[in-house]
């Protein structure tokens, strides 16, 4: 319903060979990607990953130096000017003198096929304080607002990079509670995110993006399980490290000094090797369970993907 | 639609009104209030002063209104703006529009300002004066454009109280500077020097003489577009 009606309709975004480098800095590296129609996908790397140059590019905010972005089958540009697009851009705050209600009237009269305001209003939590000027709003307000000016253009592709950033856990609950509302219409979904559980819970596909390039492409689940991985860490003298390595769960252990740690694939295996160190080592003092920490994983799939592992701190 | 909303942006701005508006009504009932019998140039003196103060109000009206894109790129609105249907070239000239309309009602209020104290012109003056201001104001709502590109918001007071106050004075608005040499003649090439022409045009005859008139606005003008075209495309591939 109200596609942009030029080129293949079945491919939502398809982005070849592309790359943008700043300077030095090379942040985007050359990827290919191609998302569905109505796909909702989540683009998920840590800072600098080159994430938001990738969303840049998709809007036509930023040109590529190499490679191509089609939209819809459409330049970018073009999909913009035919109201097929609404982004919520990752900075920004309002322009002010006025109420919220009349931005996002302002905002709506842009658009050739807009969503009723008041609806919009409501289902982004902002109907409470509409009335207000835009520049007196809390940080978590103004992301809901900007939200608003995203989803009022009921575009078909919506972008958002990182759109939880400001927002509290009950925020950000709400937050995606519209967002699955507005996903269920058929509108395709391009969201950037640096959390696991958020492109996890809320995505068809996870994207996984590291130093300008893609290192994973699939279902969530199957994402988690590569990077979802769990440590635990405890102070535990004098213990052999096959007694732990022979753990039910554990993948990897390793010790410094008195301090051993275990590494399991996800927090189910985790969750059963605590119970069985705790029974078998009683002695086991210190005990700390965390992530392994995106940041860490990614390190870990593009040390696999270039066949040796990563050593910072080295030169040559 | 989208003008509406500009325009009621700007009317809610206080400052924008203080100084496109308030100022120069302010100043010409401090200064022509107690001048009304003079005469000045062979002109009644609030006659004289309607058209300067006109001329200055309604310059600041078209600049800061371009300017205050400073306000919205330093907030990255223009960016969100940018991903929308409404086109750049829309988008400046809603900008401009709007200054326009600001203008206007400077001009309004500054003929009802003189009529007060009892400025009295014929139809036919009156809209040839309004009229030429207009299109005096040309490279200046371009001006305004550019220096939305060049100025951080933190310098943008300063900086367009400046910018707009210097070209007024240089240009005559408060008073004639110039009236032979060389500053004459350099002053004769700027804008400003033809937007305070425009509204005397009406009384002093040979005011307006086409050629160096048109030719110094439309010089301007091209010269403007030029370089706002240049900071904007600059402005726009950097990010």
């Amino acid at each position: 319903m109200g596609m942009v009606a030029t080129g293949d309709q079945r491919v939502g975004i398809r982005l070849s060979k592309l790359t943008k480098s700043y300077g030095e800095v090379r942040a985007v590296g050359g990827i290919d990607v191609e998302i569905a129609a109505g796909e909702t996908v989540a683009l998920l790397g840590p800072n600098g990953a080159g994430k938001t140059t990738t969303i840049d590019m998709v809007l036509g905010l930023t040109r590529p130096d190499a490679g191509t972005v089609s939209v819809f089958g459409s330049t970018p540009a073009r999909a913009v000017k035919q109201g097929a697009v609404g982004g919520m851009l990752q900075t920004g705050s309002l322009v002010q003198f006025l109420s919220v209600r009349e931005l996002i009237v302002m905002m709506a009269s842009l658009y050739p096929r807009p969503l009723a305001v008041d609806d919009v209003l409501r289902l982004t939590g902002v109907a409470d304080f509409a009335d207000r000027p835009t520049t007196k709003l809390s940080g978590g307000q103004t992301q809901r607002v900007r939200f608003a000016v995203a989803l009022v253009a009921n575009p078909d592709l919506l972008v958002l990079d990182e759109p939880t950033a400001a927002l509290d856990v009950e925020g950000r609950r709400e937050f995606w509670a519209a967002m699955r509302a507005v996903a269920a219409e058929g509108k395709t979904v391009l969201f950037a995110t640096h959390y696991l559980e958020e492109a996890d819970a809320y995505s068809d596909r996870v994207i996984l993006m590291a130093r300008g390039r893609i290192v994973a492409d699939g279902p969530p689940n199957e994402i988690k399980a590569r990077v979802g991985g769990r440590t635990i860490r405890a102070t535990l003298p004098d213990v052999d490290l096959s007694l732990l390595l022979k753990m039910p769960g554990v993948t990897m252990a390793d010790r410094r000094g008195d301090v051993v740690t275990i590494s399991c694939h996800d927090s189910d295996a985790s969750d059963t090797a605590l119970r069985e160190l705790l029974v078998r080592f009683a002695e086991a003092r210190h005990i700390e369970v965390r992530g392994a920490g995106l940041e860490e994983a990614f390190v870990e799939l593009t040390a696999d993907e270039n066949g040796s592992p990563n050593q910072p701190g080295q030169v040559r | 639609m989208y003008l509406r909303f500009e325009v009621l942006r700007t009317l809610r701005n206080r400052r924008f009104l203080v100084f496109s508006l308030a100022f120069p009504l302010v100043l010409f009932f401090a200064v022509a209030g107690p001048n009304r019998n003079a005469r000045i140039e062979g002109v009644p003196f609030p006659l004289y002063y309607m058209t300067g103060m006109a001329a200055w109000g309604t310059m600041v009206a078209v600049v800061s209104s371009g300017a205050r894109i400073a306000a919205e790129r330093s907030v990255g609105w223009t960016r969100q703006m940018r991903i929308t249907p409404l086109t750049t070239r829309a988008y400046f000239s809603a900008k401009v529009l709007c200054g326009y309309l600001m203008a206007l009602f400077t001009i309004v209020a500054m003929c009802a300002a003189g009529t007060a104290l009892g400025v009295r012109l014929s139809a036919e003056e009156w809209l040839t004066m309004i009229g030429l201001l207009l299109v005096g104001l040309i490279p200046f709502a371009v001006l305004g454009v550019l220096l939305g590109h060049l100025l951080r918001v933190d310098s943008l007071g300063p900086a367009l109280g400046g910018v707009t106050s210097v070209l007024a004075l240089v240009g005559g608005a408060y008073g004639p500077l110039a009236t032979s040499g060389v500053f004459l003649t350099v002053v004769k090439c700027l804008p400003s020097f033809w937007l305070v022409q425009a509204g005397r045009s009406a009384f002093e005859p040979g005011g307006w003489p086409p050629a160096e008139s048109w030719i110094v606005i439309a010089a301007w003008t091209t010269i403007l577009v030029w370089v706002a075209a240049r900071v904007y495309r600059r402005d726009t591939l950097r990010v």
